[in-house]
């Protein structure tokens, strides 16, 4: 049993928590993620390590309510348990095992969405404390949907905020907020987008126009997180890999969206039944 | 002669009725069928039996205290060789081990050591509580057990029983290994078999932590160098799943057995209340011919699919059980033999529509003496269907060798150890599916168990 610590709602639908789990906090590193069975019949939702304090053994979780499964971890409460808590799952970020000479001249700019946000923050303070250069895309519907602004503002060098509304920060999206960035002479090196498949696509189509190469991290169905069904396939440089142990993160110019996308979709009837015997 | 009494038939589902749920086939012998089965036995001086179990159960021994009624006296002869009586009397593959060497067999019908040994486990595990461990001769030392599969299982208690402090290491949620995931309800009970042979595991003193995956979670070299663990078992099996290769795999409704298997078995995705959910579609074809391709066709079926099983090579080479292939035929699974798709066909939704396959036949016998299917040329044509299962089989997880200094592997991806689970590092043992591949249940326990007495000697003399 693992204990819910603290309990946020950031926007309506996105809860953080803190968790905790120290075996998990002591092994984390930033890409990674871990696996949640809210109760006893739950289903295993894999969801990024937003967070982790060694010392206090916890981890934070940040999760959108999508479906009946993301719907009863949103519900828990301060105080209460999950059943499980498996990770930290997946590969780390490739950065974390190169050295400070090669990152030392490197210009990193992340491109985050929706809830992709929470995830980017780990990568982003784990490069900032190391003196490489960050900035970091947050791209959300409208002003009120953001989330993560004040610690990923903490963790890097430039924030630039973009609303498909205009209702904050550039009006558009992220990528095309990339674009103008380059266009007025910011110079990357690497790019990470992280967020909806299709945003994490056309962010791959922009990287690529731009000549930045690019990383996405690929939340594909899952069902172990440790590469023993093959859920989580997906087809990277003509190859079939398993997102939960070859990646999560894969460079973004070998992924093939559209098969990811609708891989995504799978079980969307089934969803829906679900949460008609909740009842929601 | 006791030959003439015929072999005491087991009372089982019927089929039609058993083709919609998801409980157990077989419902095992009562007290008067085992006894009069018992009395069959014509308790060999060499007994072929014994020679043909992988842990040398003292088969006309334990048959004997059948005949007497005396079942709390088999039980104790078959704890001296095996930890999970009640699982293996379900789902060893007994006609080509214990039963298919049997005297009896080669007139008639060899007893039913199998259906016997379940009887004396489900019959005494209800009355008798698990005995204490003995108690600790060796300062109580730890061991870390990585696993929870029948080897893992069988070596955590045969070390608590000498008295060692054991704790097992399972990835998953729920202990078990195949036992829990792959292996389906109407085979081996979860709730009542399974649990109560992993409680008696328990009862011994054993410890059992889930949701660790070793290799990320924490790793061999930290419980050695941090934890205090003294000798590490590993019992990972081999849960990678295989494909094909063909264009098509990745079409929605192309699934693994296992991702099928575990969706419905570890998530009890047949159950109503539970959230996880299974795609098995009004039509599934399963490719393969083992266990696995018998498991995942039936519970198909179970939940609605016309099945059918597509296997290249003929019924002789099938290598699932006889009686799962006997079983799955009646509950009216088709089998497609002498066949091997090519190509998974799609919509244009990107949805599985049918399978193309080829007919096969057999070819000349090669050095191993077995006749390999060879294609029939222009011989293609189209299954439609809505689901694909890919049951070829699995092979071992590389995480713990890729996380472990000194550990070596095999050239076929298993952890490289000797007969008795000695791998290449000091203090690290291994066994089962884990580095053989996969194979069986009684193996795997039986390699737990070699293990647990090659730790013993290492301890001791460390
Ligand atoms: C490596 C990884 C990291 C992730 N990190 C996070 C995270 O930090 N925060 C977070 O909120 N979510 C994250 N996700 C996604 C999260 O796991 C899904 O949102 C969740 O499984 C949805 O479960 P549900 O039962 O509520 O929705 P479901 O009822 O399962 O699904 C509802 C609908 O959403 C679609 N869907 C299901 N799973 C996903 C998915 N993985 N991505 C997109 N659509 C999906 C389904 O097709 C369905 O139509 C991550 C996924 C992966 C694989
Ligand atoms: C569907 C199916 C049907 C079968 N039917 C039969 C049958 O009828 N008869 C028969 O004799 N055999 C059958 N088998 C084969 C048999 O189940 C296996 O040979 C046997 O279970 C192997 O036991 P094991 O202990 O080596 O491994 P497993 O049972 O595979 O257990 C390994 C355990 O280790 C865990 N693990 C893996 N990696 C890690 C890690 N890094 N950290 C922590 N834990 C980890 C896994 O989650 C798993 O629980 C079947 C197999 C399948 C898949
Ligand atoms: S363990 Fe298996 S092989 Fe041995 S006697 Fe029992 S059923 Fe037969
Ligand atoms: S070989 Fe058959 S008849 Fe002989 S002891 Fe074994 S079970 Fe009994
Ligand atoms: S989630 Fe099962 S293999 Fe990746």
């Amino acid at each position: 049993m693992f204990k819910i610590i603290t309990r946020e709602m950031l926007t309506p639908n996105i809860c953080k928590m803190v968790v905790e789990a120290p075996r998990i906090a002591k092994a984390a590193l930033p890409g990674q993620f871990l696996i949640v069975r809210s109760d006893e019949k739950g289903e295993r939702i894999p969801l990024t390590i937003s967070d982790y304090d060694r010392e206090a053994g916890t981890v934070t979780i940040v999760t959108q309510l999508i479906g009946a499964s993301s719907a009863a971890i949103i519900a828990k409460e301060e105080g209460e348990f999950f059943s499980d808590v498996v990770g930290p799952l997946g590969n780390p970020s490739a950065f974390v095992h190169e050295s400070e000479e090669e990152l030392k001249c490197r210009r990193y700019i992340f491109i985050a969405g929706g809830v992709g946000t929470a995830p980017v923050y780990p990568q982003a303070k784990w490069l900032h404390d190391r003196g490489v250069a960050v900035d970091v895309i947050i791209g959300a519907r409208n002003k009120d949907l953001f989330i993560y602004t004040d610690e990923i503002g903490s963790a890097c060098d430039n924030l630039y905020l973009c609303t498909d509304d205009g209702s904050a920060g550039f009006h558009g999206v992220g990528t095309a907020c990339l674009e103008k960035l380059v266009a007025e002479g910011k110079q990357y090196t690497h790019a990470v987008a992280i967020g909806p498949m299709i945003m994490m696509k056309f962010a791959t189509l922009t990287c690529k126009k731009l000549g930045i190469p690019e990383d996405v991290s690929l939340n594909m169905l899952m069902v172990d997180g440790t590469g023993m069904c093959g859920a989580c396939r997906v087809t990277v440089a003509g190859k079939t890999r398993f997102a939960c142990v070859d990646g999560p993160e894969f460079n973004g110019y070998d992924v093939d969206f559209d098969e990811a996308m609708r891989r995504l979709g799978q079980y969307k009837s089934e969803e829906e039944e679900a949460m008609n015997k909740i009842g929601r | 002669m006791a030959e003439r009494i015929p072999r005491v038939p087991v009372r089982e589902q019927d089929p039609k009725v058993r083709a919609h749920n998801f409980e157990e086939v077989c419902y095992g012998y009562n007290l008067e069928e085992a006894t009069t089965e018992a009395t069959r036995c014509l308790h060999c001086k060499n007994p072929r039996c014994v020679a043909s179990c992988p842990v040398g159960i003292k088969i006309p021994e334990f048959i004997a205290k059948v005949k007497e009624g005396d079942i709390a006296g088999a039980a104790a002869i078959i704890a001296e060789d095996s930890s999970l009586p009640a699982v293996c009397g379900r789902v060893c593959p007994q006609e080509s081990q214990c039963e298919g060497s049997c005297i009896l067999g080669v007139k008639g019908e060899p007893i039913a050591i199998g259906k016997l040994e379940r009887f004396v486990a489900d019959h005494t595990a209800a009355s008798e509580p698990a005995k204490a461990a003995g108690k600790a001769t060796c300062g109580g030392k730890k061991v870390a057990v990585i696993g929870s599969g029948p080897a893992g299982l069988a070596c955590a208690s045969d070390l608590a029983k000498a008295g060692y402090d054991v704790t097992i290491f399972e990835a998953l949620h729920k202990a078990g290994g195949v036992l829990e995931y792959g292996i389906p309800e109407f085979r081996l009970p979860k709730d009542t078999v399974l649990k109560r042979e992993i409680q008696a595991v328990k009862d011994l003193g054993v410890k059992i932590e889930t949701d660790v995956i070793i290799g990320r979670t924490v790793t061999i070299d930290s419980l050695i160098d941090e934890e205090g663990y003294e000798a590490v078992f590993v019992g990972t099996g081999a849960g990678l799943p295989k494909f094909m290769g063909i264009p098509g795999e990745n079409l929605n409704g192309v699934f693994s057995a296992n991702e099928f298997l575990t969706r419905n078995n570890l998530m009890k995705a047949f159950r109503e209340d539970y959230l996880t959910p299974i795609h098995a579609g009004k039509k599934c074809c399963v490719v393969g011919g083992g266990n696995v391709a018998m498991d995942a066709a039936r519970t198909a079926l179970r939940l609605g699919a016309d099945t059918t099983i597509i296997y290249r090579r003929t019924e002789v080479e099938l290598p699932a059980r006889k009686e799962e292939v006997h079983h799955a035929k009646e509950e009216g699974i088709e089998f497609n033999m002498l066949t091997n798709p090519v190509e998974i066909l799609g919509d244009e939704k990107g949805w599985v529509r049918a399978v193309r396959c080829i007919r096969m036949e057999l070819g000349e016998p090669d050095e191993s003496g077995r006749r390999s299917p060879v294609p029939v040329p222009c011989s293609e044509f189209e299954i439609p269907t809505e689901t694909v299962i890919m049951a070829l089989g699995t092979a071992p997880n590389p995480l713990i060798v890729n996380t472990t200094s000194g550990l070596e592997a095999t050239r076929r991806g298993g952890i490289s150890a000797d007969g008795e689970g000695r791998t290449t590092r000091e203090g690290i043992f291994a066994g089962g599916d884990a580095v053989t591949g996969a194979a069986t249940v009684i193996l795997a326990m039986g390699a737990g168990r070699k293990a647990a007495k090659a730790i013993d000697e290492y301890l001791k003399t460390k």
